[in-house]
């Protein structure tokens, strides 16, 4: 059932990782892509992986989560495999019939893109693991804040994430009901052709739509009435403070950042 | 020949997540053709997932469901056509309008059952009269009517279908007391006319009790009762203990009962309590 | 005691664009009303009858036409005192989902505090009272939509309370809610009137919950056609019943007794005293 999906994953917990200031995270979060990218030997990409491993062990989230996460790319990740195992004809060829050629230089390419990719998607996974949206979409907020100054609607933006965030169960739900109720009324979406299908929507589409606009302004009536006039003057309850895990965290990562880089000139 | 028959219903929720919920238990009851069912029961008895059964939109974990002598789900190609026996309109059923006029939404039910034109425009007349509106308004927007008016097209939109059980969940709710009232004797005269089935699902009892003959009632997933209404209201301080409310008349009778005064039978409407009062007074003065 | 809301001929219409040409809806026409400090105010009337424009006109979300309406001495239609209004008057409507603007629910209560601007250490304080006070501090740290409709309507009212106004306007509270739901939020209400003397407002379609009241108004297309404790309105069954409305099922009883030529009071309005009085008639007569 379509209630089954969950959006914005957070497994609530009382690890280090989840302790971070949110702030923090996105940022470690950004220099760790960076340290898998700029990483060009095999050793520096085993740091790399082994930093991805070692935290999502820090954080104590199921590893059974991990992989979950990695399904869907599986395809991602056969597919750019494939692009360089089979395109890269630069080095020693292995292997050779008619245009195909795998050689050397193509296997390493590919081993070192599906281990990036993997770590990519492991290590911002965690990021919304251990993060609830709401610290997120604040610690966005507070990061993007300099850009008010050249008109950047930063706290619009945040608010909209906020709301959307806060209706996403809610319209979830009501799609479920609204698919009950023209099912109930013998309307058909399993079978037929792709067009009959999409026509078939309608009938969900319109309510939806219908409803969503509704919902919004009464939300924005409510919000008025609670004294909302943008972000100018606002003040927050929840203060992110930097802690010592902080501290330990940008250590950490600084720690296996320089190992990459000095695996990188070494070899 | 029961309409609506269970045996041993049971529907689990999440089955096999740590989520699991037990949502309806082990149900078997039977429901008869052209009876006016309530069905009550507190938020999170089951009592929805319950009738959402009756005409398969969910499917039982065990246990079964017969529709008219034929048992759901045996064959899934003919889940649609049973389903067209049983008329289900949820909650709010108005914000699940969609076409350009009423007129097209009403028929969007029929049309799907794969009727003639003709059949289908003359079902719409009749259900319009039926809800109680006025043929211009078939040529309207749906979302240029009354809240009232809109939940009236959307009940039609079912009614239209014809189906041998209606079931209408909280079709009152969030009405100002005309329109309750309005409602509630719209669905009262379309069971007289039609002979159907109908069942209400409602929180509030003074409906229920007004209109049904027999009334089912839910608590913690299990079928608590499915009786006659005032055998259940009979049973008014058990029905208090499961957090339902009772009309306000049964608890004042409730209330001159641990005075001291007892009627032997049970009050839930205010002419029945009427006339109950009168004649006690009558016997006392005939007394004197 | 001191007026704390007041309408004075206030006249208030709406463009109807379905119509062609569009149409002006007269929705209230020249109301009067002032209400006190302090004081528990029911407001019935059919749906469409103007009682939900009015208390929007309460909160400077609509400007009158020609009248004034006044909150605690300021005039709505006062632009630079806006957020002085809406903090004086607090506002909870009838879908609890559809005004609940954050995921979690201290946050959500914390919303209108932030809006003013108040500091973050008082916000936390406030928050924490206002939860305490409607009973959801225990869930402080849930999300909202998981929550029962009773639950997330006391969450709203939270969330309004924490802005410390002196007048609540409850557009319906009770409508899309479940019987246990409604006593939830009546308890709420009563107990903020009682304890906090906060003035309340309530629309209400429910007759038994305007018999809790301290006064009850009756509004009928733009006008106010009554205006009196419950006992003085619900003792006219006939007049509410031409206007659409109900009477508590114990008054429609005695009053259906005195028509019968039984003599009962006729201004019974609640449960007990209705048993009371049947207690006497019957047993009087042994």
């Amino acid at each position: 059932m379509i209630k089954d999906i969950t959006i914005g994953q957070y497994f609530p917990g009382k690890s280090p990782i989840h302790r971070m200031d949110p702030r923090v995270k996105i940022l470690l979060t950004a220099a760790f892509i960076v340290m898998l990218f700029i990483s060009n030997s095999l050793w520096g990409l085993l740091v790399g992986a082994a930093f991805t491993l070692i935290t999502f062990l820090i954080s104590r989230i199921p590893l059974k989560l991990m992989f979950k996460s990695l399904k869907p790319i599986i395809p991602i990740i056969i597919f750019t495999g494939i692009l360089n195992l089979f395109f890269i004809k630069s080095g020693e060829p292995y292997f050779k019939w008619k245009v195909f050629q795998i050689t050397d230089e193509g296997v390493s390419t590919a081993v070192f893109m599906a281990v990036r990719i993997i770590c990519l998607i492991i290590g911002s996974s965690l990021l919304t693991y251990t993060t609830s949206p709401i610290d997120l979409t604040d610690a966005i907020e507070r990061l993007l804040s300099p850009l008010k100054k050249i008109k950047v609607p930063v706290h619009e933006l945040a608010m909209m994430m906020t709301i959307a965030l806060r209706f996403i169960p809610t319209l979830i739900e009501e799609t479920d009901k609204i698919m009950s109720a023209q099912k109930a009324r013998g309307a058909d979406m399993e079978t037929g052709s792709i067009m009959k299908r999409a026509k078939a929507l309608i009938p969900i589409l319109v309510p939806l739509f219908v409803s969503s606009f509704r919902r919004a302004e009464e939300l924005a009536l409510a919000m008025e009435c609670r004294c909302y006039h943008g972000g100018e003057g606002r003040t927050r309850m929840k203060q992110l403070h930097l802690s010592a895990v902080d501290g330990a965290a940008v250590c950490y990562m600084l720690a296996f950042f320089a190992g990459v880089i000095a695996l990188n000139i070494i070899l | 020949m029961a309409v609506i028959k269970t045996e041993n219903l049971t529907y689990i929720y999440g089955e096999g997540t740590p989520f699991e919920k037990r949502a309806v238990d082990d149900v078997s009851l039977e429901i008869g053709e052209g009876e006016m069912i309530g069905v009550i029961g507190h938020t999170g008895s089951g009592k929805s997932t319950l009738i959402q059964h009756f005409n398969g939109l969910l499917k039982p974990s065990s246990g079964s469901v017969y529709i008219d002598g034929e048992k759901l789900w045996e064959d899934k190609a003919r889940l649609r056509a049973i389903r067209f026996k049983v008329g289900l309109v949820f909650q709010y059923p108005e914000y699940q309008l969609f076409e350009e006029t009423c007129y097209k939404d009403i028929a969007f039910g029929p049309k799907n059952m794969g009727l003639s034109d003709a059949e289908i425009d003359e079902r719409i007349k009749e259900t319009a009269k039926m809800v109680g509106l006025s043929p211009e308004l078939l040529d309207k927007s749906p979302f240029e009517l009354s809240g009232g008016q809109k939940r009236r097209v959307a009940i039609a939109g079912v009614m239209a279908m014809r189906p041998k059980v209606l079931i209408l969940d909280e079709p009152a709710s969030g009405l100002d007391p005309k329109g309750r009232e309005y409602i509630l004797g719209m669905l009262k005269d379309y069971h007289t006319a039609t002979k159907s089935t109908v069942m209400i699902v409602s929180h509030s009892m003074e409906d229920v009790a007004r209109y049904a003959d027999r009334i089912l009632v839910m608590n913690k997933a299990k079928l608590y009762c499915l009786e006659e209404t005032e055998k259940v209201f009979s049973r008014s301080e058990e029905l208090m203990s499961m957090g339902l409310s009772v009309p306000q008349i049964t608890r004042v009778f409730a209330r001159l009962k641990e005075m001291g005064i007892e009627f032997n039978k049970d009050v839930y409407t205010t002419p029945y309590a009427v006339k109950l009062l009168l004649e006690r007074l009558g016997q006392k003065e005939g007394l004197a | 005691m001191d007026s704390f809301l007041k309408a004075e001929g206030l006249w208030f219409s709406y463009m109807n664009n379905y119509e062609d040409p569009p149409v002006r809806t007269e929705v209230l026409k020249g109301i009067d009303l002032d209400i006190k400090k302090g004081e528990f105010v029911a407001v019935l009337g059919h749906n469409g009858s103007g009682k939900s424009t009015l208390a929007k006109c309460f909160n400077a979300i609509n400007l009158p036409e020609k009248g004034k309406a006044y909150v605690d001495g300021i005039d709505t239609s006062d632009e630079d005192r806006l957020l002085d209004i809406r903090q004086r008057v607090g506002m909870v409507f009838q879908n609890p989902d559809n005004q609940i603007v954050a995921t979690i629910v201290e946050e959500d209560c914390a919303f209108a505090l932030e809006n003013m601007g108040v500091p973050p250490a008082e916000i936390r304080q406030r928050v924490d009272d206002a939860l305490k006070t409607v009973g959801m501090y225990d869930y402080r740290e849930h999300a909202v939509h998981k929550l029962s409709g009773g639950q997330k309507q006391r969450v709203a009212i939270a969330g309004i309370i924490a802005m410390r106004p002196e007048c609540i306007l409850l557009d319906e509270p009770t409508a899309m809610l479940d019987p246990s739901g409604r006593r939830e939020v009546m308890k709420t209400i009563k107990m903020l009137n009682r304890e906090k003397g906060v003035t309340i407002v309530l629309i209400t379609h429910y007759m038994e919950e305007a018999a809790q009241a301290d006064r009850v108004v009756v509004i009928d297309s733009g006008d106010i056609m009554m205006d009196g404790t419950p006992k003085q309105i619900f003792t006219q069954v006939q007049t509410l019943r031409n206007l659409g409305l109900d009477v508590p099922q114990v008054t429609e009883l005695c009053f259906e007794l005195r028509n019968a030529g039984v003599d009962i009071p006729q201004d019974i309005i609640g449960e007990e005293e209705c048993a009371q009085a049947l207690f006497e008639l019957l047993g009087q007569q042994k």
